[in-house]
C-alpha cells in the first residue's frame, strides 16, 4: 500500500539524517516529534512533497539567511557584503544597478540617474574582481538576480572565481535567468523573446555540463506578484515558466532529469499569511505531480521543488515605515511555516529608498528570532492537517491548474509555445494588471485597510527615518572606473572577442557561453557584449498596454 | 473639454504596475489616458505630450532617478515653449519633494495617494475652458 509506504519512507530517511540537536523541545520542556500527522497520510520528504523536499526539514539545517544586496559600485556593495557574513548571513545575493540589469554600460547615455543606485553597476571583469574581493567563493553560495544579460554575468563570474583560483566546478549558487518573467511582469529585457530563450538554453546546458553546483534557472513569481498578480497567478505563473523551460531543454536534447533538479524558485510572501503557506505547499506538490507525470522525471531531485522566498516590497509603506519590521516578521513566519529552504527579509525602510545597513540589519535579525527564539523550526509543516490550511492548499492547486489549462491550450499542447505566445499576446500582462486594478480599487474604498496609509493615520507625521542616499557622485566613480578600464585593455582582442560572439551568435547551434567566457576575459564590456548579441538578435519593443 | 493627459515612464525603470493602475483611475474618471511605454527619454515624452496635445504629464518613478530624470522632462518641454505641467508619482523621500517642486514638477505623488487625491491635483492643474 503506497500510503503505508510513505511513513515507512519519511522514517528511514529521518532517522538516517544528521540532526542540529540531539532532541527537541518547547520552550516549557515538552519534547516535540519531528512532524505531526496520521500514519497513513502524507510526510515531508516523500512525494507529492506537500509537507517540505526534506525528512527532517529544519531539524537537519535552516533555511538559508540570504539577504540581497547591492548599490553603488563594487566596492561599496563588496564591504555591505562582508557586513552581511561578519552579522551571519549565510548565502549572498547580489542585486544589480538597473543599467547591468538591461546590459548596458555606466557610460551609455540611457544610464544617466540610474548607475549604483538600485543595485551594484557592473560593466566589466573589473567590478566583479571588486565585487567579490575577499570573499572565498568556495565557501558560500552566491546567488545573481539579473535575467536579460544573465548568460553574460555567469561568463563574468566564472572568469573571475577562474582568475582568483576556484574551478568553476566548485562555484555554488544561482543565476536567476528567468526571462520569460520579465516580458511578464519585470520589463528587464533586451532582446525578443525566442532569443533570448537560446541564451537561457546555452547557460542551462553549460551549467549542466560544467557547473555541478549552480541552479542555472530561479524560476521566479516574486515579481509577478509584486506586479500586482494574485498569489494563485503567481503560482501557476511560476511554475508554467518552469515547465517552459525544462521543455526548452528537453528540445535541446536534454533529459527532463538532468535538468529539473538544477532549476529552484523564488516566491513573494505577501501579507495574507495561510495563503501563503498554501501556495508553497501547492507549488511543491503540482511540480512533483507534474515532473513525475507529465515530463516523466524519475529521479526524486526532479520532484523537489526547491525555493527561495522574499517578503513582499509591495506591502511595505512609507508611512510609519517602523511597521514594515512587524509585516515583514509575519511573511518571513509565512515562508518558515512554508518549508522555505531560503529566505531574504525586507527592510523597513524600503518603500523610501534602498536599506540602510541598520535596517538590513534588523531584517537578518528578524529570520534569527524566528530561527532561534521561536521553535517554529523544530516541526515540519506544522500547519499540515489544518482543515483551513489543506482547503486553501486544495484551492490554490484548483485554481493554478485552470491557468495551466489556458497556456496549454495556447500552446496547442507545449506549456513553452503556451507562455511565449501569452506574452505575445498580452494574456500575462492583462491578468496581472486586472488583479493589480482590482487590489487598488479594494485599497481606495476602504475594504482593504492598510495600517498607516488609510487607517490609524496618528503618528504619520513623525520624523523621516535616516535613509541610504545614492548620490551622482557614485556613478561619477563608475564611470571613472570604466574609462580606466576601457583605456588599459587590449582593444584587438576586444575587437576578436566580439566578433566571435556576434559569428557564434548567429549560428543557433553553438553554446554561446566559452564565446562569452573569452570575452569576459579580454575585459569586453557588459554593454559591449550585449550590443553584439543584439546586432544578431534585434531588441524587443513592447507593445504599451493599458 | 475632456482632460487629456500623458503618463510616462522614463529612463530604464520597468515598474509599470504603477502607471497602469493609476491610467485606469484617471480614465474611471473620465481623462482621456495616452501611454506611450517603457524606456521614454526626456526628449520623447516633451515630444509626444506636445503632438498628443495634452493638459498634464505624469510620470511614474520608482527607481530612485526622480532627481535627475524629472527636471529633464520639465526642461524638455519649456525649451519647445510648452507650459504643460509636469507631475510625479512613485517613490518618492519626502526630502526630495521640495527639490522636484523647485525643478518645476507642478505636484509628488507618494505611495498610498488616494485616487482622489490624484485626480483632483491632475484637474486642478487644467486651465478651465476658455
Amino acid at each position: 500500500m503506497e500510503v503505508e509506504r510513505a511513513y515507512d519512507r519519511w522514517r528511514r530517511d529521518y532517522d538516517a539524517a544528521k540532526l542540529r540537536r540531539p532532541s527537541f523541545a518547547t520552550m516549557s520542556g515538552v519534547e516535540v516529534d519531528p512532524v505531526y500527522g496520521p500514519t497513513d497520510g502524507e510526510f515531508p520528504g516523500v512525494y507529492p512533497y506537500t509537507r517540505g523536499i526534506h525528512a527532517s526539514m529544519y531539524r537537519t539545517r535552516l533555511w538559508t539567511m540570504r539577504m540581497f544586496a547591492g548599490f553603488g559600485t563594487a566596492v561599496d556593495t563588496n564591504k555591505r557584503f562582508r557586513e552581511i557574513i561578519a552579522a551571519g548571513g549565510t548565502g549572498l545575493s547580489t542585486a544589480f544597478d538597473m543599467p547591468t540589469l538591461l546590459g548596458l554600460d555606466s557610460d551609455d547615455p540611457m544610464s544617466l540617474g540610474e548607475v549604483g543606485r538600485c543595485g551594484v553597476a557592473i560593466d566589466s571583469i573589473d567590478d566583479v574582481r571588486d565585487l567579490f574581493r575577499d570573499i572565498d567563493l568556495s565557501a558560500i553560495t552566491t546567488s545573481m538576480t539579473i535575467n536579460s544579460p544573465a548568460a553574460i554575468m555567469l561568463a563574468l563570474f566564472v572568469a573571475q572565481a577562474e582568475e582568483a583560483g576556484v574551478a568553476r566546478q566548485r562555484l555554488g549558487g544561482t543565476l536567476q535567468n528567468d526571462i520569460l518573467k520579465e516580458y511578464q511582469a519585470q520589463k528587464e529585457f533586451v532582446f525578443p523573446p525566442r532569443q533570448s530563450m537560446r541564451l537561457v538554453r546555452d547557460t542551462i546546458a553549460f551549467t549542466a555540463a560544467e557547473m555541478p553546483k549552480w541552479n542555472s534557472v530561479s524560476v521566479s513569481g516574486y515579481h509577478i506578484r509584486e506586479a500586482g498578480s494574485t498569489a494563485a497567478e503567481e503560482l501557476a505563473f511560476t511554475l508554467a515558466n518552469g515547465f517552459a523551460y525544462l521543455e526548452l531543454a528537453r528540445e535541446a536534447g536534454q533529459r527532463v532529469d538532468e535538468v529539473a533538479p538544477r532549476l529552484s524558485f523564488f516566491f513573494n510572501a505577501h501579507i495574507d499569511f495561510f495563503e501563503e503557506i498554501a501556495k508553497y505547499r501547492a507549488a511543491r506538490r503540482i511540480w512533483a505531480t507534474w515532473l513525475r507525470k507529465h515530463y516523466g522525471a524519475t529521479d526524486e531531485r526532479s520532484w523537489q521543488l526547491r525555493f527561495h522566498t522574499q517578503t513582499a516590497g509591495v506591502s511595505l509603506t512609507a508611512q510609519q515605515p517602523e511597521n514594515n519590521l512587524a509585516r515583514t516578521a509575519i511573511e518571513a513566519l509565512a515562508g518558515v511555516l512554508g518549508g522555505t529552504q531560503s529566505l531574504h527579509t525586507n527592510s523597513m525602510d524600503e518603500a523610501l529608498a534602498l536599506p540602510s545597513e541598520k535596517a538590513a540589519r534588523l531584517a537578518l535579525r528578524t529570520q534569527q528570532i524566528i530561527a532561534h527564539e521561536t521553535n517554529v523550526a523544530n516541526v515540519a509543516d506544522p500547519l499540515g492537517g489544518s482543515w483551513y490550511v489543506e482547503a486553501l492548499t486544495d484551492e490554490m492547486e484548483r485554481q493554478a491548474e485552470a491557468l495551466f489549462a489556458e497556456l496549454m491550450q495556447m500552446g496547442d499542447g507545449s506549456m513553452l509555445e503556451g507562455c511565449i505566445r501569452g506574452i505575445e499576446e498580452n494574456w500575462f500582462q492583462r491578468h496581472i494588471a486586472e488583479s493589480a486594478y482590482q487590489l487598488e480599487r479594494a485599497f481606495n474604498r476602504g475594504e482593504r485597510i492598510i495600517v498607516g496609509v488609510n487607517d490609524f493615520l496618528d503618528g504619520n507625521e513623525a520624523e523621516d527615518l535616516e535613509l541610504l542616499r545614492i548620490t551622482n557622485e557614485d556613478e561619477r566613480k563608475q564611470v571613472a572606473r570604466l574609462a580606466t578600464v576601457r583605456q588599459r585593455r587590449d582593444d584587438d582582442a576586444v575587437r576578436r572577442a566580439r566578433e566571435r560572439l556576434a559569428t557564434e551568435a548567429a549560428d543557433p547551434d553553438v553554446n554561446l557561453m566559452p564565446a562569452l567566457i573569452d570575452a569576459a576575459r579580454c575585459e569586453v564590456t557588459v554593454g559591449e557584449m550585449m550590443t553584439s548579441l543584439a546586432g544578431v538578435f534585434g531588441r524587443y519593443v513592447e507593445v504599451p498596454v493599458l | 473639454m475632456t482632460v487629456r493627459v500623458l503618463v510616462a515612464k522614463v529612463g530604464l525603470d520597468g515598474h509599470d504596475r504603477g502607471i497602469k493602475v493609476v491610467a485606469r483611475i484617471l480614465r474611471d474618471a473620465g481623462m482621456e489616458v495616452v501611454y506611450t511605454g517603457l524606456f521614454q527619454t526626456p526628449e520623447s515624452v516633451a515630444v509626444a505630450a506636445i503632438q498628443e496635445d495634452v493638459d498634464v504629464v505624469g510620470l511614474s518613478m520608482l527607481s530612485g532617478a526622480h532627481l535627475t530624470l524629472a527636471p529633464l522632462v520639465v526642461e524638455a518641454l519649456r525649451e519647445r515653449d510648452s507650459s504643460i505641467p509636469v507631475v510625479v508619482g512613485g517613490i518618492v523621500p519626502n526630502n526630495d519633494v521640495a527639490d522636484l517642486k523647485a525643478a518645476g514638477v507642478a505636484a509628488v505623488f507618494g505611495p498610498g495617494a488616494s485616487d482622489e487625491e490624484i485626480v483632483g491635483a491632475i484637474a486642478s492643474l487644467v486651465p478651465p475652458a476658455e
